[in-house]
């Protein structure tokens, strides 16, 4: 090697330097070596044990691994439009995987709203719903959470901790609980959804606090403005585009949030397209698939082109 | 500095007479702020119409409500008194009580005499010889005492032992006493006398305080003691439901040899006692008692819960594996060919937005339910994810490292180990962590689609609205495992980003 060769004309500091280096080389190479040993045997663990407890077997499934795309291939094509539009369909024979028609939400005696459409409204609706209720509860618990707007640290604690319950709480666990006392519909996804959502952008809102400019809040209170009035004039202003921009995002999440949740305790889209798969209708399956596709893709475009336009080339964030 | 930048109150109202549109925003701007809250204003009330939330909210049991959440840290003991139609009581408690089967719990005190009775003795083929156990219960006069009998239908005379009295203490201010057709409840210094006779119903003596209620004259009497529990008294049945704080036979259940027996007791057993079971030590006995407790399925749980934390883990991890190459692809400044770009990134948004929901129920059909198929579905989901905002790490370098790589001569790969991945290597480890932070979430709640984990668990435990407390505890243990890696993650992104976290 050549740091060998040049080690004979090192002076005394320099072997020094060197053998320590090598040596920080070697524990560093240990480190690195035993970390990836430890994520090999943790891997080949969990595989082990992930297969064991499951109930077909990874290997003996495998060949029936692309069965799901035979659940996916309608009669001919146009059923799926029909499914779609819930269109009368010339295989009906009165079972459930054509009855088509049966969905129609009627406005008026002649016009109505496909089933899909109408549930697919609904999910979109607990998703926005539960988004703007959880905004505003985390707009006003956040100034409460931040550092630098609340010095008391028991109130913040107090803010923090209860972000962090509502942000935990699996939200399986409220939708079931407000399933039992509310009757079956959208309104225990949206409660638990909302709760989340409370949690979740409350600890990202008061992120965005603490990192505020805290100039014009002390020039409003140098000229006698009361903590109300340098939250709402002095941070407000400059934080209200990253809030928006966290918004949207958590819209993005929560379009997907209420779709399981639907999918788990009725209301939504969720249930028919887990009812269409588990009974093997393609056409209803692959109509749902769809549109839920194009109106994820349709809702994730709209914020981000949005978040763009609100705070620049930091519109991609992570977020929880 | 000062002097001549400092202004007076005349001067300052000089300037705003003069420059009014500096000081008033622009009136487009104010419209669209009332625009946009009264748009959400109007969005909220048609959301209040389309799912008709205060209908639902009105229509709710809001009663049943303080039941089940008392349910998650408290249980219920439920004896109830029957009175026959001589008059005679019997304390009977239900078969899977949590005082297990031979309960003379202390806040039920009995007083019994003896008494000759005629009773109808069913028509039985054999009747079951008188069981050996010494510890013969009074609370179950009527199944050992007598003798055997032979077959047929006939009417008996024999001297029991019944109970005359019953008194049931919730606490030291409420207490239900009955004896002779009367029942006498105490709660919170009045006292209720109840009737009971079998031509008139139940008849209360006296107006009915404020914790009791009857629909109808004649008919059963509800108490309602708040916390400590409450009764149905009826003219047949008394039925008591004592809450008590805490959960029962957490550790073992009534089953087990080791039932209601102190911690010491337990101990003395395990390290002294003799074999219970000649087959096995008293510890594994015990263990194995824990492992199967029949209302905490402990074993079960907790795999369960491992094979929750497995799937994020497993899912994770693969998806980070694949979208690391993959990032490659897609980032317009590694690699120089637009077509390329564009497909590997449309693959990253179909895998994406074909929800994990959809990816979990297909998975779900393919390898059947269990850890695999939500595995699986955190895999492909998160590809996307993790392909998606690593190939933006990917845009976002300093290009003068690579530069500076290449410069000296460095082959292509070289040019990307030594000028790139020192760059972004961080920021893609941190952003692992956390999406495997963030999937141990989500994995609990597509588990209840069937895609293994504790989800399912979980949702069974609650679709039967009586085990309120197992959904408590499992709940405890998601979010100690959530706690646990929210921490984790945390540390070692902020070791691995420097101060930097999040």
């Amino acid at each position: 090697m050549a740091t060998s060769a040049l080690s004979t004309t090192l002076s005394d500091n320099g072997a020094v330097v060197e053998r320590h280096w090598q040596e920080l080389n070697l524990r560093r190479r240990t480190y690195t070596f035993l970390g990836l040993a430890l994520l090999a045997v943790a891997l080949s663990g969990s595989l082990w044990f992930a297969n064991a407890t499951n109930a077909g077997k990874f290997f003996d499934r495998l060949p029936y691994f692309f069965d799901f795309v035979g659940d996916l291939v309608p009669r001919d094509g146009a059923e799926i439009g029909r499914a779609m539009f819930d269109l009368p369909s010339p295989y009906d024979d009165g079972s459930l995987k054509y009855n088509y028609p049966e969905g129609r939400m009627y406005l008026t005696d002649s016009i109505y709203v496909p089933e899909y459409f109408y549930k697919m409204l609904e999910t979109l609706n607990i998703a926005i719903f539960s988004t703007i209720f959880g905004m505003f509860f985390g707009f006003i618990l956040c100034f409460f959470a931040a550092r630098n707007l609340m010095p008391n640290p028991w109130v913040r604690g107090l803010a923090r901790r209860v972000m962090e319950i509502l942000r935990a709480f699996p939200e399986v666990v409220i939708a079931g609980f407000f399933l039992a006392i509310l009757s079956l519909g959208p309104i225990p996804a949206m409660i638990a959804v909302s709760i989340h959502t409370v949690g979740a952008l409350g600890k990202l809102f008061f992120e965005v606090v603490e990192n505020a400019d805290m100039k014009p809040d002390e020039g409003l209170r140098a000229a006698g403005g009361n903590w109300f009035e340098r939250v709402w004039f002095g941070i407000v202003p400059q934080v209200l585009p990253n809030f928006m921009s966290y918004f949207l995002l958590r819209l993005e999440i929560n379009v997907r949030a209420s779709t399981i949740i639907g999918a788990v305790g009725g209301g939504g889209i969720g249930e028919p397209l887990r009812l269409s798969i588990s009974q093997g209708h393609e056409a209803k399956t692959l109509a749902i698939i769809i549109l839920l596709f194009s109106t994820i893709i349709a809702v994730d475009q709209f914020s981000a082109w949005l978040r763009r336009r609100l705070v620049g080339d930091q519109a991609f964030q992570l977020a929880q | 500095m000062t002097a001549h930048t400092m202004m007076n109150t005349a001067q300052m109202e000089a300037i705003a007479a003069r420059h009014p549109h500096l000081l008033t925003g622009s009136t487009s701007k104010r419209i669209r702020s009332i625009l946009i809250f009264a748009g959400i204003g109007l969005y909220m009330i048609y959301s209040w119409w389309f799912f008709s939330i205060g209908q639902v909210l009105v229509n709710a049991n809001w009663g049943i409500a303080g039941t089940y959440l008392a349910d998650w840290v408290s249980y219920e003991v439920r004896p109830d008194i029957k009175i026959a139609t001589d008059g005679t009581m019997q304390v009977v408690y239900p078969r899977y009580s949590p005082l297990g089967p031979d309960a003379k719990p202390e806040w039920v005190k009995i007083e019994t005499k003896m008494v000759d009775r005629t009773i109808d003795v069913p028509a039985v083929t054999q009747q079951a010889a008188p069981k050996k156990s010494s510890s013969f219960s009074f609370m179950a006069p009527n199944s050992a005492v007598g003798g055997s009998a032979d077959t047929g239908a006939r009417t008996e005379t024999r001297t029991e032992e019944v109970v005359s009295r019953a008194t049931v203490n919730f606490n030291s201010a409420t207490s239900i006493a009955v004896a002779d057709g009367k029942v006498a409840a105490t709660h919170g210094g009045e006292t209720l006398l109840i009737d009971l006779e079998h031509s008139n119903g139940v008849t209360p003596e006296g107006a009915l305080p404020e914790w009791a209620t009857q629909k109808r004259p004649g008919e059963k009497i509800t108490l309602a003691f708040g916390m400590t529990g409450w009764a149905d008294v009826d003219k047949e049945k008394i039925s008591i439901h004592n809450r008590f704080p805490g959960w029962a036979n957490f550790i073992f259940d009534t089953n087990s040899p080791f039932f209601n027996k102190s911690f010491g007791e337990v101990i003395s057993l395990v390290t002294s006692g003799d074999r219970i079971d000649p087959s096995r030590s008293n510890l594994s006995l015990a263990w194995n008692n824990i492992l199967y407790n029949s209302e905490w399925q402990h074993l079960d749980v907790w795999t369960k819960l491992l094979q929750t934390i497995v799937m994020a883990f497993v899912g994770t991890l693969f998806a980070s594996i694949i979208a690391f190459p993959l990032c490659f692809l897609a980032a317009r400044n590694i690699t120089r060919n637009g077509m390329l770009n564009q497909v590997t990134k449309r693959f990253f948004d179909f895998l994406r937005s074909v929800d994990m929901l959809i990816w979990a129920l297909f998975f779900t059909r393919a390898f059947g339910p269990g850890p695999l198929a939500g595995m699986s579905a955190i895999f492909f989901t998160d590809t996307g994810t993790l392909g998606k905002l690593y190939a933006e790490a990917l845009e976002n370098i300093d290009d003068k490292q690579r530069e500076g790589v290449k410069s000296v001569g460095a082959a292509p790969l070289a040019v990307q180990r030594f000028g790139v991945l020192p760059q972004v290597l961080p920021v893609f480890a941190s952003q692992a962590l956390y999406f495997w932070e963030s999937n141990t979430r989500s994995a609990t709640i597509i588990g209840a689609v069937g895609a293994g984990g504790i989800g399912l668990k979980l949702w069974e435990a609650m679709r039967t609205n009586s085990d309120w407390e197992n959904v408590c505890y499992m709940v405890i243990l998601i979010l100690i495992v959530v706690f646990i890696f929210d921490s984790a993650s945390n540390f070692l992104r902020s070791r691995l980003m420097g101060q930097k976290t999040h």
